[in-house]
């Protein structure tokens, strides 16, 4: 709770001494605190790989470019979600009953899929390449943003412990098993997907913005798949904390490495995740208890030495 | 518009045959060596890029230049396979597990693939002059290399499927992939079997580059796109045939350019798209798959 309020503290007043762009690196690792969280919610648990959050964030995007003129902001945000809800709703009825490989690659597909739709549609019925977004304030958003942050991460805590956490944790442990013991393993697995996706959606509302300008190639990009899952898994899935650590450390990296060295980024971001997932697979979070392990043996045996010691004195 | 549909679908099994040709590689990969390999484009365009580096350079036939682009590819392929994936395979605690890490590395390898090729081609385009001859036949115009790029396409599947079915190493191949452990335990050597597949599919997405070469201007920005339309080709053919694959790339090469020659070109990916969902609804396994 004290960290809480440090950290509201921390956010509140931080654009009243950083510049503009440090509110908007703040603003973007946000944005990945929620990607990351909502991403480790459903496929960290269940096993599922989902390649969509960039084809949720997106939709998002472009709820924001479509209705800007037409809805206020905070109702824009809650249509993003509710957009990213209903499809991923359709999907996850659609390919939830598919089990390992061909969800990834459904998903992977659906990122893909719709970028080349709204380029088509933008060809074809709007008659212009991408859209121009009117910018709003900076400290709004990152405001709004953290307030969004905070409803995930709750949402996400709450689900957590709740018997829907412990249901799709049996799901990733053994489906079958888990169906057995009279779970509706389509039902919880479907609903937990739409969830995480309002999630990414709405962020996805809230980040354009910040781009001015967005289209299809911005929208839809498969970096925004990868980054977040990158994250969650050097961070760690089996904690809360773990994606929300990995999300601030590549967040800030990103904005920092991006804006010196540009192109080299790429090949900089291609290295560390094979790095991540060559040596860390369970994430630094997986490390802890190793960690643990090793320290608790020597701290054991400081102890043992200090007793024997002890009894050495008397 | 009706005449044209012979037209179309000659080139659309053109295409086919070098779309099965990637296919194949991506099948292999992941039938026996469970990578799901995200950067097979990037192979696909590395072939097309060296083929011109070749030809351009040195005066090399593109048919002989994939003859040295192949082995080299192989090579690229069967030592990734022997490092990373099998690192990854022996740390995963479980399949799926090492199924969706392979995943996600592939992913990050397309990154490190694609900034090589820019730093060493730059964002050049490279014409394809390569026997640029117009053929009629039968009412039907088509261009040479577009034959030729069938022809050994299509030469080169066959010898896969018979590699594959008829040699003891194709044996050994299918046996790793139906059972790893009781393959090894029956004397096979699973680790070079499994990078000698992945090996197999780099050699293939490089032929495949070769040939695509010869038919449209290649650039360094063409992998991923390949990368889809295999991923594609492979599901509906399902995911681990050999066969399945290269008659799946053919439907799909047909699709394709009925799309193109009657509606938008940006709309084939969506239809591919389309195409996939229909199928993993209807039939997951895809049309030959076995399950």
């Amino acid at each position: 709770m004290g960290l809480f309020v440090l950290l509201l503290v921390f956010v509140v007043t931080f654009p009243l001494y950083a510049r503009a762009y440090d509110v908007r690196v703040l603003t973007i690792v946000l944005v990945y605190v929620i990607l990351a969280v909502s991403w480790a919610m459903f496929s960290g648990t269940t096993g599922y790989m989902s390649l969509a959050p960039a084809a949720f964030f997106g939709l998002g995007i472009y709820s924001m470019a479509t209705l800007q003129n037409y809805l206020p902001f905070p109702v824009i945000i809650v249509t993003g979600g509710l957009v990213a809800f209903a499809l991923a709703l359709l999907i996850g009825l659609v390919t939830l009953r598919l089990r390992g490989i061909y969800f990834a690659i459904f998903t992977f597909g659906l990122v893909v899929f719709l970028g080349e739709l709204v380029q088509y549609l933008e060809a074809t019925i709007w008659l212009k390449h991408g859209q121009a977004i009117i910018p709003i304030d900076n400290e709004i958003l990152l405001y709004t943003m953290f307030g969004l942050a905070v409803v995930t991460v709750l949402a996400i805590y709450f689900i957590r412990r709740s018997r829907y956490g412990l249901a799709l944790q049996s799901i990733g442990g053994n489906e079958e098993a888990a169906e057995h013991m009279g779970i509706n393993t389509t039902r919880l697995k479907v609903l937990i997907f739409a969830i995480s996706s309002a999630f990414m959606g709405a962020a996805g509302v809230i980040t354009a913005p910040n781009l001015i300008y967005v289209n299809a190639n911005i929208a839809f990009s498969l970096f925004y798949s990868f980054m977040p899952i990158l994250m969650a898994v050097f961070g760690g899935m089996g904690h809360l904390y773990g994606p929300i650590v990995g999300a601030v450390i590549f967040g800030y990296l990103e904005k920092m490495l991006r804006a010196q060295l540009y192109s080299y980024f790429m090949l900089g971001f291609g290295i560390i995740l094979v790095a991540v997932i060559y040596f860390l697979p369970n994430g630094i979070a997986g490390l802890v208890p190793t960690l643990q392990d090793k320290l608790g043996g020597v701290i054991q045996k400081l102890r043992k030495g200090g007793q024997a010691g002890q009894h050495a004195n008397t | 518009m009706i005449e044209r549909i012979p037209q179309l679908i000659l080139y659309g099994i053109f295409q086919g045959g070098i779309y099965g040709l990637l296919a194949m590689g991506l099948t292999l990969q992941y039938g026996v060596c469970r990578v799901l390999n995200i950067t097979h484009g990037e192979f696909v365009m590395l072939g097309a890029m060296l083929t011109f580096t070749l030809s351009e350079g040195l005066g090399i036939s593109p048919l002989v230049a994939a003859a040295i682009i192949g082995p080299l590819l192989f090579a690229i392929g069967f030592v990734l396979q022997l490092t990373l994936f099998k690192g990854l395979k022996d740390r995963a605690p479980s399949p799926p597990v090492f199924e969706g890490n392979a995943l996600l590395a592939a992913f990050g390898l397309m990154y490190v693939i694609t900034f090589i090729a820019q730093i060493g081609w730059g964002g050049v385009s490279v014409p394809s002059r390569y026997l640029n001859v117009r053929v009629s036949f039968l009412g039907m115009d088509f261009f040479l290399n577009q034959l030729i790029a069938f022809a050994i396409a299509v030469a080169l599947g066959v010898a896969v499927y018979l590699f594959l079915n008829r040699s003891r190493l194709g044996r050994a191949i299918r046996a790793t992939a139906e059972d790893p452990a009781t393959a090894g335990l029956m004397g096979v050597n699973t680790n070079m079997v499994l990078a000698f597949c992945f090996g197999l599919g780099a050699l293939l997405a490089g032929v495949a580059g070769t040939l695509i070469s010869t038919l449209i201007n290649a650039r360094t920005g063409i992998g991923f796109g390949n990368t889809v339309i295999a991923l594609i080709v492979v599901v509906l053919g399902g995911l681990g045939s050999v066969p399945g694959s290269f008659f799946a790339g053919i439907i799909i090469g047909i699709v394709s350019m009925l799309v193109v020659g009657f509606t938008e070109p940006v709309l084939t990916v969506p239809i591919y798209y389309a195409i996939l969902m229909v199928l993993l609804l209807v039939k997951p396994a895809g049309l030959l798959g076995k399950r």
